[in-house]
């Protein structure tokens, strides 16, 4: 009764062991066949004509998705003009005063932040920005993106931060340097990979999000370069080209999918990339 | 001097810091004080009817919050299994080489693809198909329903897929910092793998699984544009869970660019507003559940 109960249980295990390879594996499914109808659909329109112009009147065959290339560089330059700064700078400020109370509360809000719909960032930044300023533009879209990308930022450097060893940052004060120059110029470049990685990954987040920009960048059908009028960019190509009823849009919406996918997804390999390559080590 | 100079670099960090809280309330205190007329207008009503009728100035949330809540909820329970199931392979059984690699990199893709691009493949690849299996259903008797496709079920299982890689992520820390005394006391009982797992490992993160469940429905319950793409988009109350919805966020997105007089902008940014709560309150409890397990374990 013994030998039978053992045996009954290893084989319990051995079917256990199975489902869950099986059941982990299922994933795949999904991912392979949203990739093959991406390169399927899209690559077919790809060619160098696609990324340098400018797009077609809708229900009209060509044309490029350059303006939506142009204004998601823009948008994404520009956030990260507003949030790197500050993020990293937060950052420091957690590591450093970790105990402090008001430290909590920082990395509440971040924490918080960081939750919150990135649909709710978009009105907001329609009430701050589109409503006073009575226009749509690209420094809406990118205020939405940059509050997007802060908490993500301020939490990395923050854990990056806690890697660096005190002794580290004790050498240097002892040497008599002061306690800003420590941080900037001993404290941060260690930090650095941390800190590009988180970056990165900010970036590659924020370049495929359509929501916040629906009503605050909008999207124009022209090259634009100024920061104060209404943007392209290429989430919001796809949305607006999938929802049309003509063929070839829909065709033109998977060409731009194909390259917001591979946009996106080599800013994920470079991310890992950076991360392994200067990994903090002490 | 320098002492000076020393104190600005702190009353720097102090500043910026400070800017963050203040961007968080005023972000809080905007969606609030927009919201007023609507508040004001409909109370209670907004949450407890489900008309909503831009032309008749009548605005009732029920039904996108009756979407919104299936759809999420829905979406979780599907996803448990799977990103349990992937927890415990990437954690436990494979920590490292070729499969753990193999694995972790097809999560972190299908993290990385972003919603319209979920969107766009739902719309033009699993709605038709799902409408095929639909109208197999229909035509045998099985169900009776209508087979548009495009329904709450189609949104949570893109939702599903969307939300494993959070809750499997999460899941897979916990899983691998359980203590290794712990394990081997359960092996140097006799017991097998999976009774070690579902003994001692499984109680042992019940409480860090559970907060990666709740951080993925945070991400669900805010995801829009493959929501909005999939989900049907209509205003009324869903009878089964193949019906056409709306959902919180894909109201939103639909209508808050044109909304034009003031009590509809006002009830969209009233909708804003309880998904910023709703989210933040499932938030805040996954990351309080989580600290309090490292801090005890």
């Amino acid at each position: 009764m013994k030998e039978k109960n053992l045996k009954y249980r290893l084989i319990k295990d051995k079917i256990f062991f199975i489902s869950v390879v099986l059941m982990s594996f299922v994933v795949a499914v999904p991912l392979f066949f949203i990739l093959y109808f991406i390169f399927k659909n899209g690559f077919s329109i790809l060619s160098i004509d696609f990324l340098t112009k400018l797009p077609a009147p809708m229900g009209e065959l060509g044309g490029g998705v350059l303006n939506g290339l142009i204004g998601t560089l823009l948008l994404i330059i520009m956030a990260s003009i507003m949030a790197i700064p500050l993020g990293v700078s937060v950052g420091v400020y957690l590591s450093e005063f970790k105990h402090d109370k008001f430290a909590k509360y920082v990395r509440f809000c971040a924490e918080v932040l960081q939750g919150v719909p990135s649909i709710v960032l978009g009105i907001i930044a329609y009430l701050w920005l589109v409503l006073p300023m009575k226009s749509f533009t690209a420094l809406a879209g990118s205020v939405a993106l940059a509050i997007m990308m802060l908490p993500i930022i301020i939490r990395s450097t923050e854990e990056t931060l806690k890697m660096v060893p005190d002794t580290l940052k004790e050498a240097s004060l002892s040497l008599g340097v002061p306690y800003s120059r420590t941080i900037i110029k001993v404290i941060l470049p260690c930090a650095f990979n941390g800190i590009m990685t988180s970056v990165l990954i900010g970036v590659s987040r924020i370049a495929g999000e359509t929501a916040p920009l629906l009503f605050t960048a909008f999207g124009s059908p022209f090259l634009n370069f100024n920061i104060l009028k209404p943007t392209e960019s290429l989430p919001l190509m796809i949305y607006k080209y999938a929802s049309s009823p003509f063929p070839q849009d829909i065709e033109f919406a998977w060409g731009v999918a194909a390259v917001l996918c591979i946009f996106v997804l080599a800013l994920n390999l470079i991310s890992k990339g950076v991360a392994k390559k200067w990994k903090v080590q002490f | 001097m320098k002492k000076i100079k020393e104190n600005i670099f702190s009353y720097y960090l102090t500043f910026v810091s400070i800017l963050i809280v203040v961007l968080f309330l005023s972000i809080l205190i905007t969606l609030v004080y927009q919201s007023f007329p609507s508040i004001k207008q409909f109370g209670m009503d907004f949450y407890t009817k489900d008309v909503w009728n831009p032309v008749s100035q009548e605005f009732g949330s029920l039904s996108f919050l009756v979407g919104t809540l299936i759809t999420s909820l829905l979406a979780i329970l599907i996803a448990i299994p799977f990103s349990i199931m992937i927890s415990i392979f990437l954690g436990e059984y494979f920590k490292e080489g070729i499969f753990s690699n193999i694995l972790k990199s097809m999560v972190e893709l299908l993290a990385g693809i972003p919603s319209i691009v979920y969107g766009i493949w739902g719309l033009f690849v699993f709605v038709p198909f799902f409408r095929g299996i639909q109208m197999y259903l229909v035509q045998n008797e099985i169900m009776n329903i209508h087979p548009f496709g495009r329904g709450i079920f189609t949104a949570s299982i893109i939702l599903t897929v969307m939300i494993i890689p959070y809750a499997a992520s999460i899941g897979r820390d916990v899983i691998s910092m359980v203590p290794n005394d712990l394990k081997e006391a359960g092996y140097s009982l006799g017991g097998t793998r999976f009774e070690v797992i579902k003994k001692i490992i499984l109680p042992y993160c019940k409480s860090g699984i559970i907060a990666g469940i709740l951080l993925a429905l945070g991400r669900a319950l805010g995801e829009t544009m493959a929501v909005t793409m999939v989900i049907g988009n209509r205003n009324v109350l869903p009878k089964t869970i193949m019906d056409p919805s709306s959902t919180l966020a894909s109201v939103l997105a639909n209508e808050f660019g044109e909304a034009t007089n003031l009590l509809h902008l006002s009830s969209l940014v009233h909708l804003g507003l309880v998904l910023f709560l709703t989210t933040a309150i499932v938030n805040i409890a996954g990351k309080a559940i989580i600290n309090r397990g490292f801090r005890s374990g």
